[in-house]
């Protein structure tokens, strides 16, 4: 239903998929990627496990939006989001987003732009596993919601 | 009816991730008023929770949303993707 917009318990390829974005348009001069990997260290302590849930349907609806506003306000050539589900590790790639523009500035905002609406406006919720085997809830970040902010017109 | 569902830190403390409830409530609020009658977790988690997310059919609700039969509505906590 959405084929720009993959929820997945599978790792990607980053190559892979930056080739796929520009298959076929001759008129793309930018491509601009940005992963995000799990980190073994948050508020001070060690994570062994992180875990993604999500809300289904409501997920995917949510992430096209945003793409789709990203493609109005920067005149996008083509783009795509990947966020992964289910248990993941310390240096594993959770999410992707990949836009390709005639220019490199579109591209590099459409991609900051897109980032910051995901983390505050698609349901996902991470849940840590600590090396005592603990689990907790990671909060939201007010620093988040502010980066959203920046792009208010 | 309606189909309510419960996510993440929500979902364990409620003990429940989805349920069908009467379509009685012309609102997310009268909903919410509702479930709190169920006790204190219920109070705390959603009506008197100032960071409630609230989505109803797959968009962001809040608590003046209507709602009616059918409808699937959903009560989270704010997201932490990405």
């Amino acid at each position: 239903m959405f084929p720009h917009i993959r929820i997945c318990e599978e790792d990607f390829d980053l190559t892979a998929e930056a080739n796929k974005l520009r298959a076929g348009h001759k008129d793309i001069g930018a491509v601009v990627t940005f992963v995000g990997t799990v980190r073994d260290i948050n508020e001070g302590d060690e994570v062994s496990i992180l875990e993604l849930e999500h809300y289904p349907g409501m997920t995917e609806k949510a992430l096209e939006k945003i793409r789709l506003e990203a493609h109005q306000r920067w005149h996008l050539e083509a783009s795509h989001i990947i966020h992964r589900i289910g248990k993941m590790y310390p240096c594993d790639q959770i999410v992707m987003v990949a836009v390709a523009s005639r220019h490199r500035e579109n591209a590099f905002h459409a991609a900051h732009f897109i980032m910051d609406y995901l983390k505050t406006n698609a349901p996902f919720w991470k849940k840590e596993t600590l090396p005592d085997g603990s689990e907790r809830w990671v909060d939201a970040r007010v620093s988040d919601a502010e980066a959203h902010k920046r792009w208010d017109k | 009816m309606l189909n309510v569902l419960y996510f993440a830190s929500f979902r364990e403390v409620l003990g429940q991730a989805q349920e069908q409830l009467p379509a009685d409530f012309q609102t997310v609020e009268c909903l919410l008023k509702a479930l709190a009658e169920r006790g204190e977790a219920w109070q705390h988690a959603l009506l008197n929770n100032q960071n409630l997310q609230i989505a109803v059919n797959h968009d962001v609700a809040n608590r003046n949303t209507a709602i009616k039969a059918g409808d699937e509505v959903a009560f989270f906590p704010p997201v932490t993707g990405g």
